[in-house]
Parts: C-alpha cells; sequence; structure tokens
C-alpha cells in the first residue's frame, strides 16, 4: 500500500501532468480562461437565475436542441483550430525542418481533431437538429421519454468536459481517433490520454444511445393521429433510420471501449499483444460500430436536404417511396460493410470480396436518392436561396467523394489507397460535404422558425463560396499525394519527395475556409443587428410541413390544438388547396414536464466517476456511480413529474402566442 | 348491448394492453423451460452422439428455448398491428446475427491466415532448420 | 366490440383518458423493450469477443478444466424459477394482490440472489485457484461475459427491492403496474441471456475437451 495518504487519495493524478511545452499551454489556458470568462460574464450580467431556470434545466426539446448546438460550434471552433496546426505542421515539417509541433504532440492533435469532429460537432449538430425540428413535424407536444432525453445531453456534455479537461492535465490520447491497440494498451501508451479518450465516449456515447432509443420510440409512437409512416417528412425518416442505427451500432461501441479500458485499467487480455489477446477483434469490433455511424450522421443529413430541395423548388419531394427505400437499404447495408476499413488486415479473397460487394452496392441506394433530390429540382420553380447553394455543393462534393469511397471498395486498389492521404480526402469529402454542409443549410432553413428573422443571404453565400473554394483546395491535393504514397498522420517528410507544394496548396485551403467559418459569424452577428429589416414571419420558405404552421416563436407546448393531417405535406396543401384547417378541435388540457436539475446531477456523477477511473481515483469512483444510481432512484419515485395547462389556459395562451395557420 | 360499466372500461383498456400475461403461459414455458435445459444438460454431461452432432442439438435446444422464453415469458408477438415490438425484435435479431456471424467469419479467417497456432509455429521452424 | 358502446351513464372522456393513459403506458414499455434489444446487441458482442478467445487459453486452464457442468445447472435452475416466480408477481399485480405481489418478488429476490451468490463462488474460486482474468485472452473473455450478466442481475436485484418497498408504499396502482410489467420483462430478458450463456459458455466448453 501506498504510504503517501495524499498520493493515493489523489490516484496518479499530480502537478507534474500539467502541461509544459508552449503550443499546450496556451490551449490550457484557452480552456481555463474560456470557463473563468463565462462565470465572470453570467455574475456581472446576473444571468445565473436565468441560465439556470430557462436553460440548464429544462426538459423542452427545443431549448436542449440550442443546447446540443451551442456545445457543437464550441468545439468546432476547437477543432478548426487543431486544424490549423496539423497543415501548418505539415506544410512546413519537411527536410531539416521539424515545424512546429513534436512528433507526439502532432500526434495528439489528429487524434483529438478526428474525435472531436465526429463526436462532439458532427453528432451534437445532429442531435441539436433532431431535438428541434422532429417533434414539430411529427406534430407531438414532446419527445417520448423528456427527462430521458435531457440526461442524454447532459451526460454528452460530460463527455464533452472531460475530453477538454486532457488540455489542462494530462495528455491526448495520441493513437488516432479509433485508438488501436496494441498502441492503446497501456504498455505502449502508459499516460492517461487513452483513458481519457476512452471514458469521454462512453459517457457521450450512453447519452447517444439513449438519445437514439428516445428518438426511435418518439417517431413510432408519438406521430399525430393521421400521420402515417408513409405521410412522414423525409427528414423524420432519415432521422428514423439513423435512430435505429444508434441504438442497434452503440452497445458494439460501449462494449468495445470498456474492454479497452479493463486491458489498461485490470489487466485482462482482450486485445493485448501478448497473454491470449486478439487485437484485430478490436479493429473488426470498432468497426462493426463505426461503419454504421457514418450513416447515422449522414442520414438526418439526406433528410435535410430532401426538406430543402423540395421546398425551394416549390414541388413535392421526387420519388418519395422510392426515398424511404433507400434509407432502408442504407440501414440494413451499413451493418454488412465494416470490413472495408480493414481489407489489409489480411483475411482472405473470399471475406475481402464480399465486404467489397457489399460496400459497392451501398453506394446504388445513395445514388438514388441523389438522382431524386435532382429531379426534384427539374423543373421546378426554384427559389434559389442559400440552402439550395449549400445542396449543389454538396451534390458535386459529395459525388467526387462517393466515387472515391467506390474505388477504394475495390480490394486491391485499397492496398495501394489504405491509409493514405487519398482516404482522408474521401471521407472529409464525405462527411464535411454530407453531414456539415446539410447542417449548414439546415440552420439558414430552420432558424428563422426559431428566432424571427433570415440571415442575410449575401454574407451566407460568400461564406458558401469560400468554403467551396478552400475545401476543394484543401482536399484535392490529398487524392493526389495519397496516389504519391503520403500516408495520414505524417509529422514530417522528406524534402525529395515532392510533396511540399501540395501541402502548402492545401493550407492555403485551410485559410478559406477559415474565412468561410468568419464570414459565418459575420453573417449571423449582421443578421442580428439588422434583424428588423428582414423578419421572417412563421412561414418564410412558403413551407411544406407542420412546423411552419406554428406560430413564430413556437410556444413551448408547441401545438395548442393537434393538427390534423390527411397527406404529406399537410400544410401546403393547406395553403394552396384549401379546404380543411390544419388545427381542428377544443382545447384539451396538456401535460407539460416540470423542469428538473436531476438530469444534470445524473450526468455529473457520470463525469465523476469517469474521471475518477482515468486517474485511478478508487474511493472516488464508488461516489460518481452511486450519485448517478441514487438520483434515478430519486427521480423514479416523484410521482408528479408534470404540470396540466387547462384548457382555458392553452385558449388563452394560443391567443396570445398567435394562433396555428 | 350492455352498457359500459366499470368492469367494461377495464375489459376495453385490458384490450389495448399488448401482453397478455396468464398463469397457464407462464406454466408452459417454465415447464418446457426446465424439459429443455435438462435435456441440453444431460446431453452434454453424458457426450452423448458425436461432437458435431452435440454441437449442433446443443444449439438448436437453446434456440428453442429462446423462443420459448420469448413467446411465453416475454410475450413477443402478442400485440396488434402495427407489430413494432416484434419487427425491432426481429431487426435486434438480424443485426446480432450479422455482428456475431460476421465477426467469426472474419476472425476464424484471419486467424487460420495470420495467426498460427503455437503448434504451427514450432512445425514451420521446424520445416524452416531442415531446409 | 359492439356490446361496448358508450351509454349516458358512463363518461366518454373518462374512456378515452384511460386508453390514452394505457397508450402512453404502452409507450414507455415499448421504450423499454426497445433498451432492452439494444442490451441483446451489447450481450452480442459479449458472446462474439468470448467465441473468437474461447481457445486462447495462453497456457492456462480451459472451460473443460474449469467449469462444473452440475454446478452450472444449479445456477440456471435458480435463475429459470426465479423468472418463473417474477411471472407470478405479475400476474398477482394483474389481480391487485399486493400481499402475493410482494410475496413473489422476495421470493424471484432470494433465487436470483442466490443465482449471484453462485455465480460470485464459482469466480472466488477460479481468481483463488490463479486463474483470474489476468491468466488468459479465454478468461478475460469469460469473466467480461459472464460479469456484465452478473452487474445486470445485480441492477435487477436492486430494482426488486426498490420496487417491492414502492408496492409496499403506494400499493397497485397505474404506476406500478407500469413499472412491475417492466421489471418483469427485465429479469426475464436476463433469463434468456443465460440460455445462451449456459449453452455456449459452459455446455459448449465441456465439449472442448
Amino acid at each position: 500500500m501506498n504510504l503517501n495518504v495524499f498520493g493515493s487519495l489523489l490516484g496518479k493524478l499530480s502537478f507534474r501532468y500539467l502541461p509544459h511545452d508552449p503550443i499546450t499551454v496556451s490551449g490550457a489556458i484557452m480552456m481555463v480562461l474560456v470557463p473563468i470568462a463565462l462565470v465572470v460574464f453570467l455574475t456581472v450580467t446576473k444571468r445565473w437565475k436565468w441560465l439556470y431556470k430557462e436553460w440548464l434545466t429544462t426538459l423542452d426539446p427545443k431549448r436542449i436542441g440550442v443546447m446540443y448546438i451551442v456545445v457543437a460550434v464550441a468545439m468546432g471552433l476547437r477543432g478548426l483550430s487543431d486544424v490549423i496546426l496539423v497543415r501548418t505542421q505539415q506544410a512546413i515539417s519537411v527536410g531539416n525542418s521539424h515545424g512546429i509541433l513534436s512528433a507526439s504532440h502532432f500526434q495528439q492533435i489528429v487524434s483529438a481533431h478526428g474525435t472531436i469532429m465526429i463526436f462532439f460537432v458532427a453528432m451534437g449538430l445532429m442531435f441539436g437538429m433532431i431535438n428541434m425540428i422532429v417533434p414539430l413535424q411529427i406534430g407531438a407536444r414532446d419527445v417520448a421519454f423528456p427527462f430521458l432525453n435531457a440526461t442524454s445531453f447532459w451526460l454528452f456534455f460530460a463527455g464533452m468536459v472531460l475530453i477538454n479537461i486532457s488540455l489542462v492535465i494530462g495528455d491526448f490520447s495520441a493513437t488516432g481517433w479509433l485508438a488501436y491497440p496494441p498502441l492503446s494498451e497501456l504498455k505502449y501508451s502508459p499516460t492517461v490520454g487513452v483513458d481519457y479518450w476512452i471514458w469521454s465516449l462512453e459517457i457521450a456515447g450512453a447519452g447517444s444511445l439513449l438519445s437514439g432509443i428516445n428518438f426511435l420510440v418518439t417517431i413510432l409512437k408519438k406521430r399525430v393521429k393521421g400521420m402515417s409512416l408513409m405521410k412522414m417528412p423525409m427528414f423524420c425518416w432519415g432521422v428514423l433510420g439513423s435512430m435505429s442505427l444508434v441504438a442497434f451500432a452503440f452497445p458494439i461501441l460501449t462494449i468495445t471501449l470498456i474492454l479497452l479500458s479493463l486491458d489498461r485499467t485490470l489487466g485482462t487480455h482482450f486485445f493485448t499483444a501478448g497473454g491470449g489477446g486478439n487485437m484485430m477483434m478490436y479493429v473488426n469490433l470498432i468497426w462493426a460500430w463505426g461503419h454504421p455511424e457514418v450513416y447515422i450522421l449522414i442520414l438526418p443529413a439526406f433528410g435535410v436536404f430532401s426538406e430543402i430541395v423540395s421546398t425551394y423548388a416549390r414541388k413535392k419531394l421526387f420519388g418519395y417511396t422510392s426515398m424511404v427505400w433507400a434509407i432502408w437499404s442504407i440501414v440494413v447495408l451499413s451493418f454488412i460493410v465494416w470490413l472495408h476499413h480493414f481489407f489489409t488486415m489480411g483475411a482472405g479473397s473470399d471475406v475481402n470480396g464480399f465486404f467489397g460487394i457489399m460496400t459497392m452496392i451501398i453506394a446504388v441506394p445513395t445514388g438514388v436518392k441523389l438522382f431524386n433530390w435532382l429531379f426534384t429540382l427539374y423543373k421546378g420553380k426554384l427559389n434559389f436561396k442559400t440552402p439550395l447553394y449549400w445542396f449543389i455543393g454538396f451534390a458535386i462534393i459529395f459525388t467526387i467523394g462517393g466515387m472515391a469511397g467506390v474505388l477504394m471498395a475495390v480490394p486491391p486498389i485499397d492496398f495501394q489507397l489504405h491509409n493514405s492521404l487519398f482516404l482522408i480526402a474521401h471521407f472529409h469529402m464525405m462527411i464535411v460535404s454530407g453531414v456539415l454542409f446539410g447542417d449548414f443549410a439546415a440552420i439558414v432553413y430552420w432558424l428563422p422558425k426559431f428566432t424571427g428573422f433570415k440571415l442575410n443571404e449575401r454574407l451566407g453565400r460568400y461564406s458558401f463560396w469560400l468554403w467551396l473554394v478552400g475545401f476543394l483546395m484543401a482536399f484535392l491535393p490529398l487524392y493526389v499525394l495519397g496516389f504519391m504514397g503520403a500516408t495520414r498522420r505524417l509529422d514530417h517528410y522528406s524534402a525529395s519527395l515532392g510533396w511540399q507544394p501540395l501541402f502548402i496548396v492545401a493550407a492555403i485551403g485551410v485559410v478559406f475556409i477559415i474565412g468561410g467559418v468568419v464570414m459565418m459569424f459575420v453573417q449571423l452577428g449582421y443578421s442580428i443587428w439588422t434583424r428588423k429589416k428582414h423578419l421572417a414571419g412563421s412561414d418564410p420558405w412558403d413551407g411544406r410541413t407542420l412546423e411552419w404552421s406554428l406560430p413564430t416563436p413556437i410556444p413551448f407546448y408547441n401545438f395548442a390544438r393537434l393538427p390534423h393531417v390527411t397527406s404529406k405535406d399537410p400544410f401546403w396543401y393547406l395553403k394552396h388547396r384549401g379546404g380543411h384547417k390544419i388545427a381542428q378541435g377544443e382545447y384539451e388540457p396538456i401535460e407539460i414536464p416540470k423542469n428538473t436539475p436531476l438530469a444534470m446531477v445524473i450526468a455529473a456523477g457520470a463525469f465523476i466517476f469517469g474521471f475518477s477511473i482515468v486517474w485511478h481515483i478508487w474511493w472516488l469512483a464508488p461516489i460518481g456511480l452511486l450519485t448517478s444510481i441514487v438520483t434515478i432512484i430519486v427521480r423514479s419515485m416523484d410521482e408528479h413529474p408534470n404540470f396540466v395547462l387547462s384548457a382555458s389556459e392553452v385558449k388563452q395562451l394560443d391567443e396570445k402566442y398567435g394562433s396555428a395557420a | 348491448m350492455s352498457s359500459l360499466t366499470s368492469e367494461n372500461i377495464d375489459i376495453l383498456v385490458s384490450q389495448h394492453q399488448p401482453e397478455n400475461a396468464t398463469l397457464k403461459n407462464y406454466v408452459i414455458g417454465f415447464v418446457s423451460s426446465i424439459v429443455l435445459t435438462m435435456s441440453a444438460y444431460l446431453l452434454a454431461y453424458y457426450h452423448a452422439g458425436g461432437r458435431g452432432l452435440l454441437f449442433g442439438l446443443l444449439a438448436v435446444l437453446a434456440l428453442i428455448q429462446f423462443s420459448v422464453q420469448l413467446i411465453f415469458f416475454l410475450h413477443v408477438g402478442k400485440e396488434f398491428s402495427p407489430r413494432l415490438k416484434l419487427i425491432v425484435t426481429l431487426f435486434m435479431m438480424l443485426v446480432v446475427l450479422i455482428i456475431v456471424g460476421g465477426s467469426l467469419w472474419i476472425m476464424y479467417n484471419l486467424n487460420h491466415r495470420v495467426m498460427p497456432s503455437t503448434k504451427q509455429m514450432v512445425q514451420y521452424m521446424n520445416r524452416e532448420d531442415n531446409l | 366490440m359492439s356490446d361496448l358502446v358508450p351509454s349516458a351513464q358512463v363518461d366518454v372522456k373518462e374512456v378515452n383518458r384511460l386508453i390514452e393513459r394505457n397508450d402512453e403506458d404502452n409507450t414507455t414499455i415499448f421504450g423499454f423493450w426497445v433498451y432492452l434489444m439494444t442490451d441483446c446487441v451489447l450481450f452480442g458482442s459479449l458472446f462474439a469477443v468470448f467465441t473468437v478467445l474461447r481457445n486462447n487459453t495462453f497456457g492456462g486452464p480451459g472451460g473443460a478444466v474449469l467449469f462444473s457442468l452440475p454446478y452450472a445447472l444449479i445456477e440456471t435452475l435458480s435463475l429459470l424459477t426465479s423468472s418463473f416466480t417474477c411471472g407470478l408477481a405479475v400476474l398477482s399485480a394483474q389481480r391487485k394482490s399486493k400481499k402475493q405481489t410482494v410475496f413473489w418478488f422476495v421470493v424471484t429476490f432470494l433465487l436470483g440472489a442466490t443465482f449471484l451468490g453462485l455465480e460470485l463462488t464459482e469466480f472466488h474460486k477460479f481468481i483463488a485457484g490463479g486463474n483470474s482474468w489476468h491468466r488468459s485472452g479465454f478468461l478475460s473473455s469469460y469473466f467480461a461475459l459472464v460479469g456484465t450478466h452478473g452487474l445486470h442481475i445485480t441492477i435487477g436485484l436492486i430494482w426488486i427491492a426498490v420496487m417491492t418497498g414502492f408496492i409496499l408504499k403506494r400499493g397497485i396502482n397505474g404506476l406500478t403496474m407500469k413499472r412491475i410489467r417492466m421489471l418483469s420483462l427485465f429479469w426475464h430478458f436476463l433469463d434468456v441471456v443465460w440460455i445462451f450463456i449456459f449453452t455456449i459458455v459452459y455446455l459448449f466448453g465441456a465439449l472442448h475437451a
């Protein structure tokens, strides 16, 4: 036993794990200063009570959605700053120059970029969007399990805090975004970086899993009467597909990470190089989750594009049924392609051949969707707003990236391109154009519904063009570099290879992208400044789906009277063909969940648990776990978690807010 | 036509209940599970039959017991349309089949090709020595 | 249902409210069911790991040496019986018999605790004999798979205990009934997972000799 009481109380934690080199120190200072600045700001402006009552304890999915997006945007900026370092390093670290980062620090930054962009930016934006839009589109007043929904968000938040603490104390995992063993085993990564990575993803992943179940049930069970599945907006179909994948793929991630953590903390032999472990099993399992994960991110974005294309073309979506079938083909096929991430691991030609062919097949439903969007635009009365620009940018880049993907689905070709920059270019083209452009388009499209004003079009177009040019400049050279043999995660290369000019072009591309990001903030700021000039009303784009039938700002109970749905695009037909009223019948009492801080407490317990396992603070871990469990039991004892608005109160509020169309 | 009494309301409500837990169901489920468990146990304990056959038999018995418990204890397939519970269950089975089956296929293929057993390694090394 | 046409005697709104409440309960139970299905995928992954690592004994003992089939059978029978008594508790609750419900939950708890005790004793025996999870990939995967099931059983036992207290305090009403149904699903589900552990870990393990 360690006699040093202080030492054993704090586990492995000690001051020597504070950062030392200038870049890490500045990162750490940022991570300390930003929260301090926030606290000071909130105290000076006396907003603590407001923050707590209106936001932190809320169970309203619209507000939870906003919180997701705020976190995701903040993390996006961190991910972007990682990119700047990576691109700078690769542009100048040639020959005798070794750039600005040490090799191990470079690996940490690359790992941080991947982890944060996927888990905290792409997932955060997606869940934020789903929270805000899905209940409105299906005519529901809430999600199926409001408290669970808040818990999911706070778990996501706890995971985010945990991974960012690693900047201040300890280090980041230097093992890539998926931490392959044996490198990620204790023997080769003895510091806490990998543990931070594991427990951050474990906690955030638990949140995602619960969210997945929640929205799956919400869409299946909470649709308004009359909206059969085949009358749902396409966004909801995309979300339904995506959430099915979340529910059935995330358990695999949970188990894989737990097993890796057991290897590191309890000395088991799942993935170790010796002792009867099998590191290839890790690669197999992580991709059995990892490939569906890609489609988890992209399916809701596909849904966004479906909504946007049909709204701005003022036409009903072309090939609705084929879209639905395409989504479900993708859902099932995404579970049987995972081996294409490790063709080179040594499986036989029968195995590689099967997964290669499946990978090519999964491109077919995606192609169906793309053609459907184009046919929707065809002969439409186009209302050419920024979201359509993002769609067209997506369509072009996604097709280039997709064809590169089909190329790599051929195992012999993959043997040449595996782990090269060609792959990096491919998946960035898929994820950035698919997911991020989709989210950008969604923000321009739906923001007026929540804020009451539109974003400035001209600045939005500037941002789009900066993004498009920057993006192509940053990634087209990587295809070429991949062919020339440049592998991913290189912190240094020889001058004789002749790669430097292309890396410089890629770095300049990032400058353009930064310009695009800055332009987005300018656009947002300017639009808020001049918001009185472009007020949006409740239906700025001549919308088709139920959310546009609501008054802006949307009341907390969403629908005072439930809408009456008999067809697809019910709001469009109401406006253009007349006939039925969207909201009919008498006012009824509405049950609304009360605000509660308990979701936050559960996540805080999970955070304490994760943090103490990372640092081996064994006395604290059970306290964290117990906090969560006891809070769950306390919550289950509350027999009156809701308050009721009586029918007359609803009527009053409805008259005050302005009734639905 | 009878009027709606409180009993009738109970009936009406219970018809919206997807599960029909009855003593009969539980007894059938319990007794057949015991029988299936015991037969699997005895087969394995006495090593009855060839190994391949035995593996097959035990697997089949497990699957039968799985279905029995799914139907009689977990009431799968007894809900009204749309049979969401059944659909979700079948989807789960598909995913588990893919994950477990796929992993085994991939990993045995890999082991066979790149992870020789100690015995095989000794054989290879001996062969090298003899060359 | 032609004989159930509402008449003036009953409040139609009340009936609708009851049906709606019931639909809401069914939504909760459906959500819980989806969670159980995701848990099946979790166990599926553990089964995949176990099956892949089962021969990686790294010079240590394999399943045929370690496992005692009669012992595993007793574990199985106690869990199976507890599943049955859990069903009896649900039936008692449907009859609104508070006493019987509590009685059968106590029996279920005791059987479940017996199972857990047997499992922990087995773990202790292996670890004391130098065959802990450190020993080999096979034993790591054995402890992970069976241990995860045991962890679920532990959660189930806590739930049964809390539930029993809840029933004693509040009686059997709509809320407790909904939770009893979810608890019974959870408990039966653990029994279903155990069928596969019994077959794949213990019975197949014995055949590998």
